[in-house]
């Protein structure tokens, strides 16, 4: 008797042994098979398959991964500064990072999107989001150089954002954090929220040519927070869609307060109406603060300009523009599948998701299916709407991208896990543990037309015993499953910068080839760019000097500057010559405080100095650019203020006259 | 020299330092590359070295608007590293440059850096020397065939 009560205790406890750990994720050891390897790798010397945009987050850049091998291919910087590109410190690049609050040098990059014709992805640019200070930047992918930054007005959190329509026409910009419009009296108490907070989504206008960005209109919308969003393609082109939570219009404890709602919204937009009503005049120009800020190769040189209007349009009184869609429990991912009819909602606290068909809408639309409104937006009615629900997928869904073979997959957060289902059927077909807790995914594709179904990549938010540790902070990692199987298999685990969210992927063909190698330096029309060695010299024009410097391997022209006073202002123009790939050449001067310069072929940077004190200064290349690298090195002499030392410049010679070379004559 | 092709191949190995061989060996294609350093070599002409001229016109006289063109693109791409006496800055200098190369190779060379790096005795032996791989300065060929008629007025050609 004893001893069958204590095989029944050791078997309820084994059994709940079990039970707890089932509840955890499985370990890497049993989810990893045998040819994973093999699949992810790729052999020295050879190119991967996909180019992988992934956002950093909280670091506020881009970074580039090769797809399959997971390898760091490039770190774009784009709203945070970056002295080792010179980003941000060269007085071509701070431009980039001014705003209507001054040069703001960081940001938190949450969202891209690549360019698209035809509802394919085009390889032209790709557009990223400034999540704090809110901006929108446009990435050219023939130089991987951030090329234009527009800032948004009333706008605070742009988080559904930047995603464009299928032909480029528009970004989006969705403010998260509703607020006072910028032409109002902000001084208002924050509890007035549902009387004085408004909702503000931007459309901005590319141009098909120059991918230039500007402000088409913006649509005022009620105070809740616009959380993601996708545009309509195909049959549903002409349309976008944003998730909203906070429907309570809560302004404190938003955790509890905006999660009293059985159903929140999808908002459906109809931009094509709004365009009407921009082009009867249905607009109010508002004033407003905000800077646009573009970056020109020819020039090397970004300007900054501060624009003062905006067209808004009211979609309260302008009817026909915006429509609610009740969605369950506060929707993060608001996804459109690849033939846009079915738009896919991810209640992050539903234990279901809903996916609506566009057909059903345009339908509820037409009978005007509503069941009231909601601060003056008609809401249609939920099973209107619906084309069906996935049940039981797991817990917390948040994003979900296609397949191109009729399936979607869906991140769970809480459950730690992506899940496959079928579009038409909505039955699960497959479901992986993720380490841990997924955000974005990504497919190469995977919200266009044309999916490639090769890969999903995951981006985990949680890594904890994945890596080596490193100390209190761990990396945040992406995982790569391949999923051209029944099954999705997991190949390969990589770290990432920042903190990743949304990623874009695309197969290499479409940028490799379109990839510049240097600048012409015939057509560098830098004001201060110095086109030979014969032209290198050092100008003063009362406390400003101007060194008109040349690198080649391995030589600055000028290597020794004299004359240099206390309080000078001095820019080094410094001009690379070299006119062959992957030869860049850094300019570094002692004690300056701001970064280096690293400056491609062909191209011309500028770094400010104001000397702290006379002296020696030596100044050299940072970036290894040949044999005789470690002999590419100056100096320049600071002397009091008062001090009748000429200005004087040479290379070869430690005094004038400067000419090393010689002209022929 | 098949031994000889191997040792340079090794000596260039040695003293790239980190730089970039060439472009073309940075594609999918390496196996390609390699084919052709050995391949070709058979048939390479020394006299000639390796790119698209095989036989460059010149007058007895100089063409002093190609020379004035030329002199204009050595300021802003080649007086970084050649100087017009026979004295080595970075290259070696010009003085003399006509007489030593024929002007198919100078022009080729100009062109075609890398490939006659890894494959031309002459230019191996000046490697040898600077220490410094020429750099690709991307010259038209009309840029290349200017430059060569500007060597030819620093040699004293009237």
């Amino acid at each position: 008797m004893k001893s069958t009560k204590t095989t029944l205790a050791a078997t309820i406890a084994l059994m709940l042994l079990i039970a707890a750990n089932s509840c955890k994720p499985k370990n890497a050891g049993n989810a990893v098979s045998g040819d994973a390897a093999s699949k992810a790798y790729v052999a020295p010397g050879k190119y991967d398959e996909f180019y992988n945009f992934v956002s950093g987050g909280f670091s506020g850049q881009m970074s580039v991964y090769g797809i399959p091998s997971g390898r760091l291919l490039r770190v774009i910087p784009v709203f945070s500064v970056d002295p080792e590109k010179g980003y941000g410190y060269s007085e071509e690049t701070k431009p980039m990072l001014n705003t209507s609050h001054g040069m703001v040098p960081w940001d938190d990059l949450h969202h891209e999107d690549l360019s698209q014709t035809n509802g394919e992805i085009d390889g032209r640019w790709i557009f990223a989001n400034a999540n704090n200070t809110p901006r929108v930047a446009r990435v050219d992918l023939t130089t991987f150089h951030t090329a234009e930054i527009l800032e948004l007005p009333n706008s605070a959190g742009n988080h559904s954002s930047p995603f464009i329509t299928e032909n480029t026409e528009y970004v989006v910009a969705g403010t998260r954090f509703s607020v006072p419009p910028d032409n109002a009296n902000g001084d208002v108490p924050i509890n007035s929220y549902r009387k004085n907070f408004k909702g503000t989504i931007s459309f901005i206008k590319v141009d098909k040519s120059t991918g230039a960005m500007d402000i088409a209109f913006q649509l005022r919308c009620p105070g809740v927070d616009f959380d993601l969003s996708h545009a309509g393609k195909g049959k549903s082109h002409g349309w976008f869609f944003f998730s909203c939570y906070n429907t309570e219009q809560a302004n404190t404890l938003l955790e509890v307060n905006a999660s009293q709602r059985d159903k929140d919204f999808i908002m459906a937009v109809n931009w094509k109406k709004a365009e009407e009503y921009l082009k009867a005049g249905k607009g109010e120009k508002q004033t407003v603060r905000y800077a646009h800020n573009v970056y020109n190769e020819k020039t090397h040189s970004a300007t900054s300009e501060i624009k003062t209007e905006v067209i808004v349009l009211d979609t309260k009184a302008l009817k026909e523009i915006c429509y609610f869609i009740p969605c369950p429990k506060s929707p993060h991912g608001c996804d459109v599948d690849p033939t846009g009819e079915y738009i896919v909602g991810s209640g992050k606290l539903a234990a279901l998701i809903p996916v609506f068909s566009f057909d059903k809408l345009q339908k509820a639309i037409a009978d005007k299916d509503f069941i009231g409104d909601y601060e003056g937006i008609p809401v249609v009615k939920y099973e209107s709407a619906l084309y069906g629900e996935v049940k039981k997928p797991g817990l917390g869904p948040l994003h979900t991208e296609f397949d191109g073979k009729g399936n979607a997959i869906t991140t769970f957060f809480v459950s730690s896990e992506i899940v496959k289902w079928n579009i038409k059927d909505l039955k699960i077909l497959d479901r992986q543990p993720t380490y841990y807790s997924p955000g974005h995914l990504c497919i190469p594709g995977g919200d266009t037309k044309k999916p490639n179904g090769k890969y999903v990549i995951v981006y985990n938010k949680i890594t904890k015993d994945r890596y080596l540790p490193t100390g209190p902070e761990l990396a945040q990692s992406a995982q790569l499953f391949d999923i051209t199987g029944d099954k999705m298999q997991l190949i390969l685990d990589f770290p990432t910068i920042g903190e990743p969210h949304y990623a874009q992927a695309v197969s290499a063909d479409v940028i490799k080839n379109n990839s510049l190698k240097f600048y012409k330096i015939e057509d560098n029309s830098h004001p201060f760019v110095t086109k030979g060695e014969a032209d290198a010299r050092v100008v003063r024009k009362d406390k400003r000097v101007d060194v008109y410097l040349t690198a080649i391997r391995s030589h600055f022209v000028p290597d020794n500057i004299e004359g240099i006073k206390m309080g000078d202002e001095v820019y080094w123009h410094v001009t690379n010559l070299e006119q062959d790939w992957d030869v860049p050449h850094g300019f570094a001067v002692k004690g300056a405080i701001n970064g280096e310069l690293l400056v491609m072929p062909g191209e011309t940077q500028t770094l400010k100095w104001t000397p702290e004190k006379t002296g020696i200064f030596p100044f050299y290349c940072t970036d290894f650019c040949s044999a005789l690298h470690q002999e590419m090195q100056g100096y320049v002499r600071v002397s009091p203020a008062g001090s009748s030392l000429p200005l004087t410049f040479s290379t070869g010679k430690n005094l004038p006259p400067a000419d090393s070379t010689g002209q022929f004559k | 020299m098949k031994k000889l092709i191997v040792l340079g191949a090794v000596t260039l190995l040695l003293t790239s330092c980190g730089n970039n061989n060439s472009a073309e060996n940075k594609d999918n294609a390496a196996p390609g590359a390699e084919k052709t350093a050995s391949a070709d070599n058979p048939s390479y002409d020394p006299k000639r070295g390796e790119g698209k001229f095989t036989s460059v016109e010149v007058g007895a006289n100089l063409d002093t608007a190609r020379a004035g063109s030329g002199n204009k693109i050595y300021m802003v791409k080649c007086s970084s590293c050649h100087k017009l006496t026979d004295e080595k800055l970075v290259g070696p200098g010009w003085k003399g440059v006509t007489g030593r190369h024929t002007a198919e190779w100078i022009m080729n060379f100009a062109t075609n850096p890398d490939k006659m790096l890894d494959k031309d005795p002459k230019a191996q032996a000046m490697l040898e020397l600077c220490l410094v791989r020429m750099p690709n300065q991307n010259l038209s060929d009309d840029d290349a065939r200017n430059i060569y008629e500007f060597m030819r007025k620093n040699d004293g050609v009237k």
